[in-house]
């Protein structure tokens, strides 16, 4: 496993994209924290493209360098390895070359500017958010056989997750505007791994009370320990879940 | 020492094996003969678990390899069409392999030797002919002297000197006891190789013969003729 691994890796330095990745959240988060007067505030901005970049860049660039590894699981499957061990450690390489890119990219910036609580939580729950995506890009690329179709659908969750979820809800919460939708919309948020990231750093920037209503009783849900015990414990399940799934479907592969 | 007991396998709704059942013993070299699409690397692939089954199971040395793995450690395969990640180098392949399996015996690099390939080890796989891959393919296969090779077209793209140094080495181990699955189109490469013969057609499984009996039935003596007669007596 571990040198499955330790190959994987290897092969996504050398390509150099995940440099670039690098460099691009440090250019950012640099840019902002130099330009907002007030590190906040920079922290705010920063979370907006966070949000937005960090699954796109792990979803995408994962479900390709899976498509392009088609020969190399090709070549292992018929050795003497467990197709576990090949799937696992595909896995667990992205993951950490995504990963440490974001860590070191948005890190440093954040460790210099912003090293409190906030920013800790920002850092965990972009690590978290680089995981899942990677998950979920594993489990796009598994159910199907054509790149092209494996490379849209991850397109498409992404754009699902990013921007169609958030709209999916303003819908609801207008047409049921009578109704207490607080709670549901706990529920709801559980539903979407980017809106329980962005929920829990917006909690810790003590301006939930911009948000009305519903911020007091995310404040009263997700603020607690048991709050984020539970956000946590979701989080974990969004990478557990699509990775455990593609891997039962990998495993029944004819390759 | 293999053993698929009425295997079926469907894609969508072709046949590729349909109901086949098959035993192979150490010490023989059994040919895999039949059609385009008649299912002969399904087969093979089912045996190495690269496709698995709908139904039926398969055995080897007595053991239901579903859900196997470690005996893939016994077999040398080599793919009809040799697919490797395309930037790395020959050495590279070579080194990957030897890290992901433990030798159970003294490796054996004779076919990198006599392929000559110790001249290309750091070209990229992208850049190699057809048959250099071949070579690639044959000589990973043999490298960890296993007990069971299985073949899959292997001199399909050599050229005819390096077709022959392979032919040796397969007569060499097939000598030493082992067994050896091989498939071909060019019939007249397994006249002096091949102990048994497979013929498959539409995903089943026509006869499974000794060579002395096939010829002895047909009344001819070179394999591509005996092979010939038995699918113009099918088709009719």
């Amino acid at each position: 496993m571990k040198k499955i691994t330790m190959y994987v890796i290897v092969d996504i330095l050398r390509n150099k994209i995940i440099l670039f990745y690098t460099l691009l959240c440090l250019a950012i988060s640099l840019c902002i924290f130099n330009l907002e007067s007030n590190t906040a505030k920079g922290l705010l901005t920063l979370l907006n493209i966070i949000l937005l970049i960090v699954p796109l860049i792990c979803i995408i660039f994962s479900t390709i360098y899976i498509y392009n590894s088609t020969e190399f699981i090709e070549l292992l499957v018929s050795q003497p390895l467990p197709r576990r061990t090949i799937w696992i450690s595909i896995f667990i390489g992205l993951s950490v070359s995504l990963s440490v890119a974001y860590l070191i990219g948005v890190g440093i910036p954040i460790l210099i500017y912003q090293p409190d609580a906030t920013g800790l939580m920002m850092l965990l729950m972009g690590f978290l958010l680089s995981v899942i995506f990677v998950s979920i890009a594993m489990l796009a690329s598994a159910r199907t056989r054509d790149k092209a179709r494996g490379i849209g659908i991850s397109i498409l969750l992404w754009l699902y997750f990013s921007l169609l979820f958030d709209s999916i809800v303003l819908f609801i919460l207008f047409q049921f505007q009578d109704y207490p939708l607080e709670k549901p919309m706990i529920i709801f948020s559980f539903l979407n791994p980017i809106d329980l990231g962005r929920i829990q750093i917006l909690l810790k920037m003590d301006i939930s009370a911009l948000m009305g209503y519903t911020g007091a009783v995310f404040k009263d849900f997700f603020g607690t320990s048991t709050g984020i015990a539970v956000t946590t414990f979701v989080l974990l399940s969004w990478i557990f879940i699509p990775v455990s799934l593609s891997l039962k479907i990998f495993k029944r592969k004819d390759l | 020492m293999i053993a698929a007991n009425n295997i079926t396998k469907k894609f969508g709704k072709v046949y590729a094996l349909d109901n086949v059942s098959v035993t192979c013993n150490s010490g023989e070299c059994i040919a895999l003969i039949g059609p385009n699409a008649s299912g002969k690397t399904t087969f093979i692939k089912s045996v190495l678990g690269m496709v698995v089954p709908d139904s039926g199971t398969i055995s080897f040395n007595n053991i239901p390899i579903a859900n196997q793995w470690a005996y893939r450690d016994r077999i040398g395969y080599m793919p009809q069409i040799g697919r490797y990640p395309e930037n790395m180098t020959i050495a590279q392949v070579f080194k990957l392999m030897k890290a992901i399996r433990k030798p159970i015996r003294t490796m054996d690099e004779d076919l990198i030797k006599s392929f000559e390939l110790e001249k290309v080890m750091d070209k990229r796989m992208r850049t190699l002919s057809g048959g250099t891959r071949q070579k690639v393919s044959a000589s990973i296969a043999f490298l960890f002297n296993p007990d069971v090779l299985i073949l899959d077209e292997p001199t399909a793209g050599l050229d005819p000197v390096s077709s022959e140094l392979l032919k040796l080495k397969i007569t060499e181990e097939k000598n030493q006891g082992k067994l050896i699955l091989v498939t071909s189109h060019v019939l007249s490469e397994l006249d002096d190789l091949v102990s048994e013969v497979l013929y498959m057609q539409d995903g089943k499984l026509n006869f499974q013969k000794s060579l002395a009996l096939l010829k002895q039935e047909t009344g001819e003596q070179k394999l591509s003729k005996a092979i010939a007669k038995v699918m113009i007596t099918n088709r009719q």
